[in-house]
Order: structure tokens, then C-alpha cells, then sequence
């Protein structure tokens, strides 16, 4: 069955129609990517799916969209909930001011959650699926904000991870980091497939091809071609595709 | 050169030296303030001028029923003026909705912050002293300064509040941190030097003021020492106004005297919000 599912979606911002009619399913345990030029509306669904467009001024939505066979816009669906489910990375690294340890527990906190031995096993674990446990294990209670920008995102990464989500949305994760922080975070992601279903923005063409199963390419709110990314970088049915990959326009 | 660059030159140099004359006549103005208060006020500080009640005699005269009355106002004050205060920040900030309400709400809080400070004075004795009959107590007192000070309050909670990165409240509900969560754990703690300056120099607003106290009845003789929000009280600067108005030289030392101590604990309250806002300024960085 497919891990998310979305029927001819729109949204407005106002009188601005930015999605229109987008429908596309997506398989468990899989890396899709989003690609398309600023302003395709990629980021805008992306963020649809744990419902961070719902904070904006003149946000309106037509058509349904499922996780595991449940619509999130449902009004039975807490969205607090949904988010435990459906986390997200955002383009700039954003760990709060807080130590390391606190920024990692924040989402068990919020939930209640106070048993230090629960804790404690959270941060280590999620830190190690985060590929960040050797470099900061010894100082766990250090401003997160001294980190490294790649260490914070992976930081991010982890905060993210200890709520135990089944979606991981990625939305441009390594845009603000250099090469190598860039690389660490590519192979975690290639690592997390196994037991996460993660969609990631990307501006980076050869990141898409590196990292995805599927790639989505959205031009001017539309979904211009969705299919496995080696079909579409290396056959894409459409012109528009074709001409986007290659680099002519965007 | 052309002749246009040489006049431009000239300006220059003509307003960098008028801004330079302005600076120092303010600042010798304060200097000579200061060195008269000093020179006067110094010799009459001592243990006994702080812990004495007041008297007939100037010698005898102290300023400890000003100095308690003060505590006693700003305490209240606090109490009463920061729950409110931020908490209005807040609701304005975080959850009031972007439409007319809220502009003519903002508006008005700007308008309220330059009200003459006798203004509330004068609204204090209607409303508190008068209608609720709390009389001529701190209590009264208290309420009025709150409402002085609520709007610096709650500009300074806004600023604070604006000042936190949108990816932060983005962060926590995206880990599915609900929108009071949010505030308590994220917000609240990255804004909270922001908004302890501004409620500390809302305070020290509060102990400099007499104008209001005076309006609403505090202008009395008292020399027991409040020991209840229900109690008459005075406070230093109706202390140190009451002692100007007399006749004799030996108050007036005595008035200079305590303006040296109202100066001091409202240098020692901006000088905690100046340490305050750089600490945090140091601690986080965006």
C-alpha cells in the first residue's frame, strides 16, 4: 500500500492558485525527490504534508491527500499528532538554543515524557541514526548552537528521529552546508531508507539523482513528470523535464 | 574638486561639529546637574539620614518611610504590571489575527505610551481612589504606575517576541509541539532578556515617577512605615518633593540628598537591564 497518497490537490494563497491538481503516491521506505525551479510550489507541498501551511494568512486547500490511508486534513486528525508522525528538516539548520541533549528530547518533553533513562536512551540512539553521536558525545549539555552547520542539521536530524516519525520531509537540508557536510548528510539519508519513507526538495540536480528512488519535477504549481529518477534523468517523457534536468532553464 | 563637492564638504563638517556641540551641551548640562546634587547632597548621606523617619527638624529627618514605600510600590507594581503586561505582548503577538482590531488595539497601546503621566494620575483618583474606594492606598498606587508602565511593558514583549526567528516556532511544531508549547518552551525562554530590560526599565520608570502619586493622593504626611497594600504610604520622590517645598535650607540638603538615592537605584535598575540585554544578545546568536 502506499505510504502517502494525494487526489487532485490545489492551493490558493489568497487569489494565488500555486498547486494545481496534483496527484501522486508514495511508496513506503523510499527517498523521493522534488525538483523544479524557486516558486514550482515543491516546498509549498512538501509542506502540506504535516500541514505547516495551515499557519498562513489565506491558506486554502482543495483535494485530499492520505498518510497510510488517512486524510491529515480530516477534522478527527490532531495535527500535533500528525507532526509526531510526519516530521521535517528544514533548509537552514534551526536547533534551538538549547544544549544538545535538550534540543534532542524536546519532542518527548512536549509529550510528556520525563523517565531519564527513556531520555537518555533517545538521545543516544537517535544522535547514532543521525551519524552525530561520536563527534558530540562528550558534550551533550554544550549550546547546540555551537555546532557546526552540518552538525547542527544533523543535530536537526535527530531531534527529528527521536519523535519517531514514519515520513521524514526534507526541505533543501544541505543547501546551507559546504561539500563534505553536504556528503554526511546524503549517506545518512541513503541510510534512513531503510526504516523511513523520506521526501526531500532539492535545488541540487545531482543530489536528486544520488539520493532518490523517485523523482517528482514540479513546474509553475503543476506536476510536469513523476517516475523512478533514473527514467527521469535519463528518458523524461516531457520536453519540459528534459529541458530542466539539462539545465536550459531554471 | 568641483565647486558642488567643496559645498557638500563644508556641510559636512558644519553638521558633524553641530552634532558634536549638541552632545556636550547635554552632557554638561547633566554634569553640572550632577556635581550640584553631589556636592550638596554627599556631605547629609548617611546611616542615619536612610534608616530615619521623617521630622520637623532637618537634622533628624531621614528618608526610610520613602525608601520602604518606594520597595513597596515597585514590588506591587511589578506584580501587577508584568502578568499583564506580557501576557498582553503575548496574546498581541503570537495569537492576536493581523486585522482592524488589532491595528486599532496597537494604535492605542502607542497612544497610551505618550499619555502625560499626570493623566493616569488624575484617572487613578476617579476610578481607584473614588469609585473602588481602595483610598490613598499602595494599592492605588501601585494600579495607577501599572497602567503607566503596561505599555513599555508590552511594547518590549512584542519586540522580544518578533525578535525570534520564525525557523524556531517552525522547529517545535513541526516536532508536533502544540502552539502554547511552543510559546512556553521556545519563545518565551529565547525572548526572556528582551523582556525582563524592558520590564526592569518599566520599572525604574515606575519608582522616578511622582506626578500621578501626587494627583491621586499620596501627597501626605506620613512617617509609619506601610506594612499592607491597604496602608498609606509616601515614596522618595514625593519624599524629595514634599522636602523642597519648605522653607528651610536643612531640607533642601535633605531633598538633594535623596535624589541622590533615587539616582542611585535607577542607575542600578539600567544598569541590570543594560547587563541583562548583553548577556543575551552574547548567548544567542540566530
Amino acid at each position: 500500500m502506499e505510504k502517502i497518497s494525494a487526489n487532485n490537490v490545489q492551493v490558493y494563497y489568497g487569489s494565488n492558485h500555486v498547486i494545481k491538481d496534483v496527484s501522486l503516491n508514495i511508496e513506503p521506505n523510499t527517498v523521493t525527490a522534488f525538483i523544479g525551479p524557486s516558486g514550482c510550489g515543491k516546498s509549498t507541498f512538501l509542506r502540506l504534508l504535516n500541514r505547516m501551511n495551515d499557519y498562513i494568512e489565506g491558506f486554502r486547500k482543495e483535494g485530499d491527500i492520505f498518510l497510510d490511508g488517512k486524510n491529515i486534513y480530516d477534522k478527527k486528525i490532531r495535527v500535533e499528532e500528525l507532526r509526531k508522525e510526519v516530521g521535517m528538516v528544514f533548509q537552514k539548520p534551526n536547533p534551538f538554543p538549547k544544549t544538545i541533549y535538550e534540543n534532542v528530547v524536546y519532542g518527548l518533553r512536549i509529550q510528556g515524557i520525563k523517565n531519564k533513562k527513556v531520555l537518555d536512551e533517545t538521545v543516544e540512539t537517535s544522535l547514532k541514526k543521525a551519524a552525530l553521536w561520536e563527534e558530540v558525545k562528550d558534550q551533550l549539555t554544550k549550546s547546540a548552537l555551537a555546532l557546526s552547520g552540518g552538525q547542527q542539521q544533523r543535530l536537526c536530524i535527530a531531534r527529528t528521529l527521536a519523535v519517531q516519525p514514519s515520513v521524514i520531509l526534507m526541505d533543501e537540508p544541505a543547501s546551507a552546508l559546504d561539500p563534505i557536510s553536504t556528503a554526511k548528510i546524503e549517506e545518512l539519508i541513503y541510510d534512513l531508507k531503510k526504516n523511513y519513507t523520506i521526501i526531500i526538495v532539492t535545488h541540487n540536480m545531482q543530489q536528486a539523482g544520488r539520493v532518490s528512488d523517485k523523482t517528482a519535477f514540479f513546474y509553475i504549481g503543476e506536476l510536469i513528470e513523476y517516475g523512478s529518477t533514473k527514467q527521469v534523468f535519463t528518458n523524461p517523457e516531457k520536453e519540459l523535464t528534459q529541458n530542466y534536468i539539462t539545465g536550459r532553464f531554471g | 574638486m568641483s565647486k558642488r563637492n567643496s559645498i557638500n564638504r563644508i556641510n559636512d563638517q558644519v553638521f558633524k561639529w553641530f552634532g558634536i556641540a549638541c552632545t556636550i551641551f547635554g552632557l554638561a548640562m547633566l554634569a553640572i546637574f550632577l556635581y550640584s546634587v553631589l556636592s550638596e547632597g554627599i556631605p547629609r548621606l548617611d546611616w542615619q539620614f536612610l534608616t530615619s523617619l521623617p521630622s520637623r527638624k532637618p537634622e533628624n529627618a531621614g528618608i526610610f518611610v520613602g525608601i520602604v514605600g518606594s520597595l513597596w510600590i515597585m514590588g506591587l507594581t511589578a506584580l501587577i504590571a508584568i502578568p499583564l503586561g506580557v501576557a498582553s505582548g503575548i496574546y498581541l503577538e503570537e495569537y492576536g489575527k493581523k486585522n482592524m482590531i488589532a491595528s486599532f488595539i496597537e494604535i492605542n497601546i502607542t497612544n497610551l505610551a505618550g499619555v502625560p503621566s499626570i493623566i493616569y494620575g488624575l484617572l487613578a483618583l476617579e476610578i481607584f481612589v473614588r469609585v473602588l474606594g481602595f483610598g490613598k492606598s499602595l494599592l492605588t498606587g501601585s494600579l495607577t504606575l501599572s497602567l503607566l508602565v503596561l505599555p513599555i511593558i508590552i511594547v518590549a514583549t512584542r519586540e522580544s517576541l518578533k525578535a525570534v526567528p520564525n525557523t524556531i516556532r517552525e522547529a517545535s511544531y513541526a516536532l508536533g509541539a502544540t502552539k502554547w508549547q511552543t510559546i512556553l518552551y521556545q519563545i518565551l525562554p529565547a525572548s526572556a532578556g528582551g523582556i525582563m530590560t524592558g520590564v526592569i526599565l518599566a520599572l525604574s520608570r515606575a519608582v522616578g515617577e511622582s506626578a500621578p502619586l501626587i494627583v491621586s493622593g499620596a501627597l501626605i504626611y506620613t512617617s509609619v512605615i506601610p506594612s499592607h497594600p491597604m496602608d498609606d504610604f509616601s515614596v522618595l520622590p514625593i519624599q524629595i518633593f514634599n522636602w523642597l517645598s519648605r522653607p528651610q535650607k536643612g531640607f533642601i540638603v535633605n531633598a538633594t540628598a535623596a535624589i541622590i538615592v533615587l539616582l542611585g537605584i535607577t542607575f542600578i535598575m539600567n544598569g541590570i537591564a543594560i547587563y541583562l540585554r548583553n548577556r543575551w544578545q552574547k548567548k544567542i546568536k540566530w
